[in-house]
């Protein structure tokens, strides 16, 4: 494979973010002290994540890599959490949980039923890498989904409760709203199916085309990174999407509307 | 009289356990029964009607219809029979006729049918003709809110009506037109149609109901007139 090496005078790069502190300076944005701490993060995180990853590629063991995976997940799942503005008690459990299944599911069908030319079901080479991109993009369907489906739960607060008045169960009070939440946590990702090669160049592509790689070949690892991004998008908002409805309608076919509380903003 | 609806001790404390919304209320419904709940604002009327119609959960306490304690799955059945008419009238949109046409699409209700004609001689009562049938139930005042979801429960013919103050928004002529409405309806089935009205008007109370219920800080008052 044949691709430019970056050096570390090609990092510096990264000065040209002075170009967005000119500016804020200019119009007085004030967004000079973000983006310096924004760019360092930038810098540090990545310069330390190459070195974790140099490492777990060499080591191929499986309990580091899974430790690897446990980790981002667990981030994840709780950047998902923190990003809802309503809560309700043990939300963050179910965020964890949607997380979990939504991702690592739609990971081991890669593994197993996809890639069958990686040298073991767990080559960090692969799993790391794959679950990082459904990870980012199950955390932007469980986020839209949850977010959306609470607020339609309070919005639609007294329909539902006259659903329930009338004799109807509580699926059929919360179907709406739920309804509504899937749409909306799948929406971006058929937007960005519909367009993808034509609009935008996805990243990890776009990675491969730089590095060498044949673009016949770029493209169809892309196609099953847009399937396995959808399913595990889809799997994780629904999946917590049903998770918020079991907490807050009980058996008794009650809305548990007390349950929903503001995330407490001090407490952050 | 055969006892139809029944609560015994039924408490209810707010969120913080501090304070009791309903503290012992024990009393008993039985068909035909024509009851008016009086009580100031904040005494727990309205969480009463709920808790009776089985919407809120209940910290302690028993309610049973006939006699018996209804399961989990009986919900929905029960209440297409204890029928709780909120005070926040919520239409489910479209025109009027289509919101009186919603409870028809609920499993519970998939055997029975709309009657436009029923709904009509309802409107009779209220002195209004099939035309308010066709309005857009978003441009809909307070008052014709409360008229469109009492016909809507009315239609339904649950066996206790439980009414949460349902002529709040409505003027004076107006009351008197839904109180009729409402006794008709009463009176078609007069041994097995049953109300409970919440009001704060006294004077309504006599007007409405045969037995007058107190609730004073979550606490029932007296049981009789």
């Amino acid at each position: 494979m044949e691709y430019v090496q970056l050096s570390s005078v090609q990092v510096a790069a990264a000065m040209l973010i002075l170009v967005n502190a000119a500016i804020s300076l200019m119009l007085r944005l004030r967004l000079e002290r973000s983006l310096l701490i924004a760019s360092v993060r930038t810098i540090v995180q990545l310069s330390l994540i190459g070195l974790v990853l140099h490492w777990v590629f060499a080591l191929q063991q499986l309990a580091l890599v899974a430790a690897m995976l446990v980790v981002m997940t667990v981030i994840a799942g709780w950047t998902a959490f923190q990003r809802t503005e309503l809560r309700y008690h043990r939300m963050l459990l179910d965020t964890m949980l949607a997380m979990w299944v939504g991702s690592w599911s739609v990971l081991a069908f890669a593994m197993l039923a996809v890639l069958q030319g990686a040298r073991s079901w767990h080559d960090p080479q692969y799993v790391i890498p794959l679950l990082g991109m459904i990870l980012g993009n199950t955390l932007n369907g469980i986020t839209l989904g949850l977010g959306s489906v609470l607020d339609g739960f309070r919005a639609c607060r007294h329909d539902v409760e006259t659903i329930l008045a009338l004799g109807g169960t509580r699926w059929e009070a919360a179907r709406q709203p739920i309804q509504k939440a899937a749409r909306t946590a799948m929406t971006p990702i058929v937007n960005s199916m519909m367009v993808v090669g034509l609009v935008s160049l996805p990243g990890m592509m776009t990675g491969q085309l730089l590095s060498g790689v044949e673009p016949v070949e770029a493209v169809k690892y892309q196609i099953v990174i847009m399937f396995l991004i959808a399913s595990g998008t889809a799997i994780g908002a629904v999946g917590v999407i049903l998770l918020a409805y079991r907490r807050l309608f009980n058996e008794r076919h009650q809305f548990l509307f007390a349950r929903l509380h503001r995330a407490d903003v001090t407490g952050r | 009289m055969p006892r139809l609806l029944s609560a015994s001790n039924v408490s209810r404390q707010d969120r913080s356990r501090t304070r009791w919304l309903l503290k012992n209320i024990s009393f008993e419904i039985a068909a035909g029964d024509r009851i008016a709940l009086l009580g100031p604002t904040g005494s727990g009327k309205t969480l009463l009607l709920r808790a009776l119609s089985l919407l809120d959960p209940i910290d302690s306490g028993t309610i049973r219809w006939q006699e018996r304690v209804i399961r989990k799955r009986e919900v929905p059945a029960f209440r297409s029979q204890v029928m709780y008419v909120s005070q926040q009238p919520a239409l489910l949109a479209g025109t009027i006729e289509d919101c009186l046409r919603f409870p028809f699409v609920l499993v519970q209700r998939s055997a029975s049918h709309y009657s436009r004609e029923r709904i009509v001689e309802y409107l009779r009562v209220l002195n209004r003709d099939a035309s308010f049938l066709s309005l857009e139930s978003e441009h809909l005042s307070g008052g014709q809110r409360q008229l469109v979801v009492l016909l809507r429960a009315l239609q339904l013919d649950p066996q206790v009506l439980l009414l949460d103050e349902p002529t709040a928004a409505l003027d004076a002529a107006s009351v008197g037109l839904v109180e009729r409405l409402v006794h008709c309806w009463q009176q078609q089935a007069p041994d097995t149609r049953t109300l409970v009205w919440v009001t704060h008007d006294p004077r309504q109370a006599e007007r409405v109901a045969s037995r007058l219920l107190h609730l004073h800080a979550g606490c029932l008052q007296a049981n009789q007139e």
